[in-house]
């Protein structure tokens, strides 16, 4: 036997756990939430959470030595309390570049969240945030157009947009669906959208669907003299029938079209983002599924880390939480990941759950899509809160006005601009929201029979997953 | 709850129906609010300019810039001289103020001052 092999068991710690370690710029950096079985050192399931979403194994193999192990090892560098929950610790663990394949978010994830996440030693874990450096960054393709880019594409400035989601979800028939769209579009939205699950079911196969709302389109863009989009869902079971959706989308001139990225998959959607870049086409990004692996405070990926991963995959909307409706989000944290998504340099921040500085360089932002049980009495909060550069999204609020999804339309234009006066005069939206409301109700009535209808709706449920914060 | 009303907008009435982006939903900017809006452009460090269309155009990415952006311009007041010798000089024109944000490389915001017939 050799004198360097040693063959059984080590502890992970000897190898992984190097609390001296200086991360280097080009490292990717993972912050993970551990909560251990009894009994067991933090150390030691520290470096046991690197060592398996890295190089490691159970048990050392002679193979172990024929490679510059020292080099391509994950390493736990440094461990925390978490504020107020003494099941668990923050564990940091710094992995070298090459271990990824360049562009491959599929490939990030595969490692990082891949069979650590059974490991037995855990109780639970959470990744809670990754730091791409942007020599990695530089290797993804991103939005495929940016949030710039749409402005220029779409002539809107100055303003959020506003979109509508067509309900009822599931069961319209594809010229009835046109007709909701085209009431939404010629009051004054700028969007619909296909619900996500909309995709091709016998009551409105896609075909149908493109050519009747891309009818609608055409017409509220003539009567309103203003472009007009609707996300076309193009998600579908294979990848091959997805591009086929997206290629007569691009064919018959519409200039968005949509994908659900985790149930739709991550290879998918990259390829897709790629694809609308080179065809000048906009992506909306719907985010099904998210909350099965994010809203749990103590298992899974929290949504800060999916808001990275899309980013870099591709994609120039993605659903971020309203704050004020009827979905979960924590405010802090939702100013934090609607940060991540548009800004070029996103510094630490731990009030808002930001664990470490991402560097974007020149990579465009993704917008914000705000929706979810969002009304016009919302609309003050809102703009304050996602400011021009976001998506407002009103599905009931829009359809659910007494006279119709264009009365709807209008109302929500009409406070949108509204607010945004008013902000723009120095006015404070969230104080004063009522007055500048009611006083752009006196020249739309529209905007009067809304804010009478939906007057008292309110979710102020608690949030379930919140930033962590000391309770002693 | 007040009598249903009908939406009245269509492809034959330009003039109810045609709409030109930002505060077209609005009834006209008062001037209080013009020069609060004028003031907002210059706070946000943007370079004003002004740029203006026949209404049948105004779709068009393209409208016909009014001389030069006006770089470095912070006076309210020369912003708005501006704005009305663009009006007098087309008065049957829209005409917009946009406000240029450079690092961005897009307009940060953009909305008609002067609204022209449409047709």
């Amino acid at each position: 036997m050799g004198k360097g092999y040693d063959a059984g068991v080590k502890e992970y710690r000897e190898t992984y756990w190097m609390p001296n370690y200086t991360p280097k710029d080009t490292d990717i950096l993972a912050c993970f939430k551990v909560t251990p079985q009894d009994g067991v050192p933090r150390e030691e399931v520290a470096a046991a959470v690197a060592a398996e979403s890295s190089t490691g194994t159970w048990t050392t193999v002679w193979t172990d030595l024929l490679t510059d192990l020292d080099y391509y090892k994950g390493r736990a560098y440094a461990i925390e309390d978490v504020p107020g929950d003494d099941t668990c610790f923050y564990a940091f663990i710094a992995y070298p570049i090459d271990l990824f394949e360049e562009g491959s978010v599929v490939n990030v994830l595969t490692s990082l969240v891949g069979n650590v996440f059974g490991f037995k030693a855990l109780r639970a874990l959470r990744l809670e945030d990754i730091r791409f450096p942007l020599a990695y960054v530089m290797t993804c393709n991103g939005p495929p157009q940016g949030i710039q880019q749409e402005r220029d594409i779409l002539n809107k400035y100055g303003r959020p947009l506003l979109g509508c989601t067509i309900k009822p979800k599931l069961g319209l028939s594809a010229k009835n669906y046109g007709r909701a769209c085209y009431e939404g579009l010629r009051g004054g939205l700028d969007f619909t959208k296909d619900d996500e699950n909309v995709n091709s079911q016998p009551f409105m196969r896609w075909r149908a669907r493109f050519d009747f709302v891309q009818e609608a389109i055409v017409k509220a863009e003539a009567e309103t003299g203003e472009r007009k989009g609707h996300y076309l869902n193009v998600t579908a079971p294979t990848f091959d029938e997805m591009m086929k959706r997206a290629e007569y989308a691009k064919e018959i001139g519409t200039p968005i079209i949509m994908h659900d990225y985790l149930t739709g998959g991550l290879t998918a959607n990259t390829g897709l983002a790629q694809w609308c870049q080179d065809n000048g086409m906009l992506l909306h990004i719907h985010r099904a599924m998210h909350a099965v692996l994010d809203r749990n405070p103590h298992h899974g990926i929290h949504f800060r880390v999916l808001t990275k991963v899309l980013r870099l995959s591709g994609g120039d909307h993605l659903h971020s939480g309203t704050v004020v409706g009827k979905l979960e989000g924590d405010r802090d944290a939702t100013l934090g990941w609607i940060d991540i998504m548009r800004d070029s340099y996103i510094k630490e921040d731990r009030s808002r759950g930001i664990f470490f500085d991402q560097d974007w360089g020149a990579m465009p932002g993704v917008m914000p899509v705000a929706s979810g049980g969002i009304h016009v009495w919302h609309m003050p909060a809102l703009v304050n809160i996602f400011g021009d550069d976001s998506c407002l999204q009103f599905g009931g609020g829009t359809l659910g006005h007494p006279w119709g999804n264009a009365a709807g339309a209008a109302a929500n234009r009409v406070a949108v601009e509204a607010c945004v006066e008013a902000r723009n005069q120095g006015r404070e939206l969230e104080k004063e929201g009522k007055d500048i409301l009611t006083s752009a109700a006196t020249n739309s009535p529209e905007l009067k029979i809304a804010m009478e209808t939906w007057k008292e709706i309110k979710f102020e449920f608690d949030t379930v997953d919140k930033i962590d914060v000391a309770h002693k | 709850m007040s009598e249903m009303q009908d939406y009245n907008s269509s492809l034959g009435d330009a003039a109810q129906s045609r709409k030109y982006e930002t505060f077209s939903y609005l009834p006209a900017l008062s001037a209080e609010s013009t020069r609060a809006q004028i003031q907002y452009i210059v706070d946000k460090g943007w370079n004003p300019s002004i740029e203006h269309t026949e209404p049948e155009h105004a779709i068009s990415n393209y409208w016909y810039m009014w001389k030069l952006p006006l770089f470095g311009e912070t006076d309210v007041d020369a912003i708005l001289a501006e704005l009305e010798a663009c009006h007098k000089a087309h008065p049957e024109n829209h005409v917009r103020l946009l406000g240029l944000d450079n690092f961005a490389q897009c307009a940060g915001t953009s909305m008609v001052i002067y609204r022209g017939k449409s047709v």
